[in-house]
C-alpha cells in the first residue's frame, strides 16, 4: 500500500488527534490554537495538492482513490483551511470550547474525505454519519442564543431522520441486489426489482438532505440563521461536497430516461426554482444564502443526472467553485458581524465605503453566484448545462438557464445595498467602525475573489487537476 | 489569411483593461481623466490598424484563434468582416467621446466610473469581434454588469429602479441564449460560427432556437413589446451611459441577428419574419408617437431610438440586400447621431441642470453654436437629406418597397413622425420664451473638439457612403445569398410536407433577387 495514497486523510486525522490531545490537556485552549491550526490545515491543503491524480483500490475494494476523489479532498481541505482562517477568532465562541469546537469541525472534515472515497454502501454511511454527527454539537455553539439552540435541535431531528431513512433503504437495497459494493450495483439492473430501487431513493434521501435538496431542503435557512455565522459558512460549504462526491459515483446508474433520473431532475428543477423564489423576499443574509444554497443543489443535481463523465466533471467544477463563492460571501459577512450577529440587508448599507476591499469581494461573490461572466461560477454553469444537453432532459437545461434570472435580483440585493445609497445610522456605523477590517481579513477575502476570477478565466487550471 | 499578423482584436480588448490597471495607480480626478483619454486615443490608434480591411470579400480577416478550454472545444476565436468591422469601428468611436463626454459631469467615485467605462468597451468589442459561440456569449453577458454599476452609481435621481429594470429585462432576456449556445454546439458540433453557419439544421429546431436568440436580442434592441426598460434606462443613465447604451448597445441586438440569428436559423428567420416586421413597425410607429409626447430631451432622444432601432430591424428582415445595406449603414449612423445628440443633451445639462424642454428655452439668441448644433443633430435624427439618417432610411424604405408596397407604405409615418418630434423641441428650445439661457456661456472648445468630429461624419457618411457600402456589400451578399442553397439542402432531407414549404421560400427567394435586380 502507498501511503501518498490516503496522505490527505492521515493528515486531517492527525490535525484531530492534536486538537483532541490540546482540548484535555489545555485549561484555556485558544491561545496557541491561534498560532498553529491556520499553518497546519494550510498544510493540509498542500498534502492534498501533492496527493491530486492517485489512483487505487484500498483495504478490501471498499475504499476507491481516483482523480475525482482526490479532487474533492483537496476542496475539502481546502473548505476546511478557509473555516479555520475565517473562524479562528468568531467571537460568539466562548474561549474554553475553542478547541472543541475545531475538534469537532476537523473530525467533520475527515469523515467528508473518506466519504468522498467510500464505495461501499456500508463505509458511505459511516463516513456521513462521522461527518454530520460530529457537526451537530457544532450549532449549539453559539454563546447565548436561543436560535441556536433550536436550529441545533432542527438539524439534529432532520438529520436523524434522513439518515435513518437512508439506512432502511440500505436494507432493501442489500436485500434484493446481494451486495453492497457500488462498482458492482451501479452495473446491475434496477428495472426489475421495485424495492431495490425504492431502497436506493430512500438511501439517496440521507445524501440529498447534507445537499439540502429539495424536499430535504427545510433545514438549511433555520439552521444557518440560527448557527453562527463561521458555522454557517462551514455549513453551507464542505457538506454538499461530499455529498456531491457520493452522488457522483451513483451517476453512471441514472441512465437517461429512467425513473429514478427523472424523479431526480424533477426534484432539482423544483429544488432551484423553489430557492430562488424563496429566497427573493428574504432580508436576513445568512438565510439568503440559505435559499440558495437550496437553489444551487439543484444546479449541481444538473450534472448528476447527466449521467455522462462530461456531467461528473462539470459538477465537481461546480461544487469547487460554489465552495469559493460562497465563501467568499460568508467571509464578508463573518468581516462585517464584529460581534458575531445576524445580517440584515439594510446593514450593508454604505458597506463600498467603510470597507471597498470587503464590498468587492461581496459582488464578485454575488456575481458568481448569479452566474454572470467573468467568474468561476458562470464556467460552472456553462459546463453543467452543457453536460446535460441531450441527455433526455432538456426541459431541466431551460428551466436551469430561466433560474439563473430569476435568482439575479437577489443575489443584486447583496450589491445594491453594500454599494447603495447611506442612511444617517450607517454613516454613524461608519464612524464607529472605520479601520476595523484588518489587513489579513481583507487578504483572505481577495485572495477568494482572485480565485474566483482566475478560474472564470482559466478553468482549465480546474479540469486539469480533476483529469490528470 | 494564415500569415502571421500583428493581434489587433486582442489588443483592442486588451488595451481598455491595462488601463484599468492603469487608473488603480493614479490619484487626483484630473490625471485619471487624463489617463483615461489618453488611454482611448491610444485604442483608436491601434484601431486604424483595421484600415488594413481587405474589401471585396466576405471572408472573416484579422483571425486570431487560440485553444481555451480544450475539453469543452472552447475557442477563442476573434475575426471581423465586412459586417462586424463597422461595429468595432463605431465602439472605437465612441469611447473617447464618452469620456470628452464626462469630462465634467462625473465628479464623484471618478476612478470607478472609468474602470466601469474601460471594462464596457472591452466587452463591447469582445462582443462585435468573437467567432466562437461561447465567446460571444460570454462577451455578451460581460457587458451587463460594467452598464448596471455606470446607471446605478452615476445615473440620475430614480437611477436605483431604472438599473434594476435594465438589468433584470436583458439577463432575463439571454438567460435562455446560453441554451440556444449549448443547443447549436451539440447539434452543429463546435462553438466556431463560420463552422455552425455551414450547417443545416432541422426547421423544428430551428424555430425554438430563433426564438430564444430573437428574445435575447429584441430585449436589448429594443423592439416594442421588450422596450419598456429602455426610457427609464436611457434617462437615468449619465451621459456617458446613455451614450453607449443608445449608441453600442442596442446595436449589439441588430448584430446578433445579422450574425447569429439569420445565418444560423435561415428558415426560421424567414418563417418568423412577418412577426419580426411587424414588431418593428409598430416600434417604429410606438416610439415615434411617445417621442412626441416627451418633454424630457432624453425621453424624446430614447423613443426617437426605439423608432430609428425599428427601421434597423425592418431592414434586416426584408431580405433584399438594400434593406440590408441600409440596415448596417444606420446602425451606424444611428449610433453617431443619436451619440451626438445625447453628448448636446448633456451640455445643455450642465448648463441648465434640466433636460426638460422648459428648462432649456430660447437659446437662439445666446448660444447660436449650441443651438445649431442640436438642430444639426435633430435634422439628422429625423433624416433629412445630406444627413447620414438620409442614406440609411432610404436604403430601408426603398427595401421595404421591394418587398411590399403596403409595407413601404406603412413605415413612411414613421419617418414622418421622426420630424415632427423633432422639430417641436427644437423650435421651442430656438425661441421659446422667456429664455433660460441669457447667462450662458457657448461652446467651450473641449465641447467643439467632442462634437465637431461627429458632425462632421454626419455629413461624410450622408454625402459620400460609397465607400461604406463597398466595405459592407461582399458580407451582406455572402449573408443574403446563404438563404437560397441551404434551403434548397434541407429540402431533399425533409419530408413532404416541409418540403412544399421550403420550395415555396425558394421562390419567394428568387422572386425577391428577381425584383431586387
Amino acid at each position: 500500500m502507498k501511503i501518498q495514497l490516503i496522505l490527505p486523510e492521515l493528515f486531517q486525522l492527525f490535525l484531530v488527534a492534536v486538537l483532541f490531545v490540546q482540548s484535555i490537556v489545555s485549561r484555556d485552549g485558544a491561545g496557541p490554537l491561534k498560532k498553529w491550526l491556520p499553518w497546519a490545515s494550510g498544510l493540509s491543503v498542500v498534502v492534498s495538492l501533492v496527493c491530486l491524480g492517485q489512483n487505487g483500490l484500498l483495504f478490501h475494494q471498499t475504499y476507491q482513490i481516483d482523480p475525482m476523489s482526490q479532487f474533492f479532498k483537496m476542496t475539502v481541505s481546502l473548505g476546511f483551511f478557509l473555516t479555520v482562517i475565517n473562524g479562528v477568532g468568531q467571537p460568539l465562541l466562548k474561549e474554553e470550547k475553542r478547541c472543541d469546537y475545531f475538534l469537532f469541525m476537523a473530525l467533520s472534515a475527515w469523515g467528508l474525505m473518506l466519504l468522498c472515497s467510500a464505495v461501499e454502501l456500508i463505509s458511505i454511511y459511516l463516513a456521513l454519519e462521522l461527518a454530520s454527527f460530529s457537526l451537530f454539537p457544532l450549532v449549539p455553539l453559539r454563546t447565548k442564543s436561543l436560535p441556536a439552540a433550536e436550529a441545533a435541535i432542527k438539524y439534529i431531528f432532520i438529520g436523524g431522520v434522513a439518515t435513518t431513512v437512508g439506512l432502511f433503504g440500505f436494507s432493501y437495497i442489500l436485500a434484493v441486489q446481494h451486495t453492497t459494493d457500488l462498482n458492482q450495483l451501479v452495473h446491475m439492473s434496477w428495472s426489475g426489482s421495485p424495492m431495490a430501487v425504492l431502497g436506493l431513493t430512500l438511501f439517496l434521501s440521507g445524501l440529498l438532505f447534507k445537499l439540502a435538496f429539495f424536499p430535504f431542503h427545510f433545514w438549511a435557512p433555520d439552521v444557518y440563521e440560527g448557527s453562527g455565522n463561521e458555522t454557517a459558512a462551514y455549513i453551507a460549504t464542505l457538506p454538499k461536497v461530499g455529498a456531491v462526491a457520493v452522488l457522483l459515483r451513483f451517476s453512471p446508474l441514472l441512465k437517461p430516461g429512467l425513473e429514478i433520473t427523472t424523479i431526480l431532475a424533477v426534484l432539482a428543477a423544483v429544488s432551484m426554482t423553489y430557492g430562488n423564489l424563496a429566497a427573493l423576499v428574504q432580508k436576513d443574509l445568512k438565510r439568503i444564502l440559505g435559499y440558495s444554497a437550496i437553489a444551487h443543489a439543484g444546479y449541481l443535481m444538473v450534472g448528476v443526472v447527466a449521467g455522462n463523465p462530461m456531467g461528473a466533471t462539470a459538477t465537481a467544477f461546480y461544487v469547487f467553485a460554489y465552495v469559493l463563492m460562497n465563501f467568499a460571501c460568508f467571509w464578508v459577512i463573518c468581516r462585517e458581524a464584529k460581534s458575531g450577529e445576524n445580517l440584515k440587508l439594510e446593514d450593508l448599507r454604505g458597506l463600498s465605503k467603510r470597507a471597498p476591499g470587503l464590498a468587492l469581494v461581496l459582488a464578485i461573490g454575488a456575481v458568481a453566484l448569479v452566474g454572470l461572466p467573468p467568474t468561476a461560477g458562470f464556467m460552472g454553469k456553462f459546463f453543467l448545462l452543457s453536460a446535460a444537453w441531450n441527455r433526455g432532459c432538456n426541459w431541466l437545461v431551460v428551466i436551469a438557464a430561466a433560474n439563473v434570472a430569476i435568482g439575479l435580483f437577489y443575489y443584486l440585493n447583496l450589491v445594491r445595498y453594500a454599494y447603495g445609497g447611506e442612511t444617517a445610522e450607517a454613516s454613524r456605523k461608519m464612524v464607529a467602525t472605520e479601520g476595523m477590517t484588518s489587513g489579513l481579513g481583507l487578504s483572505g477575502g481577495l485572495l477568494l475573489a482572485g480565485l474566483i476570477i482566475l478560474f472564470g478565466i482559466l478553468p482549465d487550471f480546474v479540469l486539469k487537476m480533476l483529469m490528470f | 489569411m494564415l500569415e502571421a499578423h500583428f493581434p489587433i482584436l486582442t489588443c483592442l480588448i486588451l488595451l481598455p483593461l491595462l488601463g484599468c490597471l492603469g487608473v488603480l495607480f493614479l490619484k487626483s480626478p484630473l490625471t485619471v481623466r487624463c489617463w483615461a483619454l489618453g488611454v482611448s486615443l491610444a485604442e483608436m490608434l491601434t484601431g486604424l490598424f483595421l484600415l488594413q480591411f481587405k474589401m471585396g470579400t466576405s471572408d472573416f480577416q484579422f483571425i486570431e484563434s487560440a485553444q481555451w478550454v480544450s475539453a469543452w472545444g472552447v475557442q477563442y476565436f476573434l475575426g471581423v468582416d465586412g459586417i462586424s468591422v463597422f461595429m468595432v469601428a463605431l465602439t472605437l468611436l465612441m469611447f473617447p467621446f464618452c469620456i470628452i463626454c464626462s469630462w465634467t459631469s462625473i465628479l464623484t467615485r471618478v476612478k470607478e466610473f472609468y474602470i466601469c467605462l474601460f471594462i464596457l468597451i472591452s466587452a463591447l468589442i469582445g462582443v462585435f469581434s468573437a467567432l466562437d459561440l461561447f465567446l460571444f456569449y460570454l462577451f455578451w453577458e460581460a457587458v451587463l454588469i460594467p452598464t448596471y454599476l455606470l446607471i446605478s452609481l452615476w445615473g440620475g435621481r430614480e437611477r436605483d429602479l431604472a438599473a434594476l429594470k435594465f438589468i433584470l429585462y436583458t439577463l432575463a432576456g439571454s438567460a435562455l441564449l446560453l441554451v440556444a449556445v449549448i443547443a447549436f454546439r451539440m447539434e452543429g458540433g463546435s462553438f466556431s460560427i463560420p463552422n455552425l453557419t455551414a450547417h443545416a439544421y432541422p426547421v423544428q429546431f430551428q424555430r425554438w432556437m430563433f426564438l430564444i436568440m430573437a428574445l435575447a436580442f429584441a430585449v436589448k434592441v429594443p423592439l416594442f413589446p421588450f422596450h419598456t426598460w429602455l426610457p427609464a434606462a436611457y434617462e437615468q443613465a449619465p451621459v456617458a451611459g446613455s451614450i453607449l447604451l443608445s449608441a453600442v448597445m442596442a446595436k449589439m441586438g441588430a448584430y446578433g441577428f445579422l450574425r447569429l440569428g439569420l445565418p444560423l436559423a435561415p428558415e426560421a428567420a424567414q418563417f418568423f419574419a412577418p412577426l419580426m416586421i411587424g414588431m418593428s413597425v409598430c416600434s417604429i410607429l410606438y416610439g415615434g408617437f411617445l417621442a412626441f409626447a416627451q418633454s424630457n430631451l432624453k425621453k424624446i432622444i430614447a423613443y426617437s431610438s426605439l423608432g430609428h432601432m425599428g427601421f434597423i430591424i425592418l431592414g434586416i428582415f426584408l431580405f433584399n440586400l438594400n434593406g440590408a445595406q441600409g440596415a448596417l449603414i444606420q446602425m451606424v449612423n444611428h449610433g453617431i447621431t443619436t451619440g451626438a445628440l445625447f453628448a448636446v443633451a448633456g451640455i445643455l445639462h450642465r448648463r441648465s441642470q434640466s433636460y426638460e424642454i422648459s428648462g432649456n428655452l430660447g437659446l437662439g439668441r445666446y448660444v447660436p453654436a449650441l443651438m445649431g448644433l442640436w438642430g444639426f443633430f435633430a435634422f439628422a435624427g429625423f433624416a433629412f437629406p445630406g444627413t447620414n439618417n438620409f442614406v440609411g432610411e432610404f436604403l430601408i424604405l426603398a427595401g421595404a418597397f421591394e418587398k411590399n408596397l403596403w409595407l413601404g407604405a406603412v413605415a413612411i409615418p414613421g419617418a414622418l413622425l421622426a420630424a415632427a418630434y423633432m422639430l417641436r423641441p427644437t423650435q421651442k428650445m430656438a425661441w421659446g420664451e422667456p429664455s433660460t439661457a441669457t447667462k450662458w456661456r457657448d461652446m467651450s472648445v473641449r465641447e467643439w473638439g467632442c462634437v465637431l468630429p461627429m458632425a462632421f461624419l454626419v455629413l461624410y457618411l450622408g454625402l459620400a457612403p460609397t465607400f461604406c457600402l463597398k466595405v459592407m456589400n461582399p458580407s451582406l451578399k455572402h449573408l443574403l445569398e446563404a438563404f437560397g442553397p441551404r434551403t434548397a439542402v434541407t429540402l431533399s432531407m425533409d419530408n413532404h410536407f416541409s418540403a412544399n414549404l421550403t420550395i415555396e421560400n425558394g421562390l419567394n427567394n428568387n422572386s425577391e433577387r428577381g425584383g431586387g435586380q
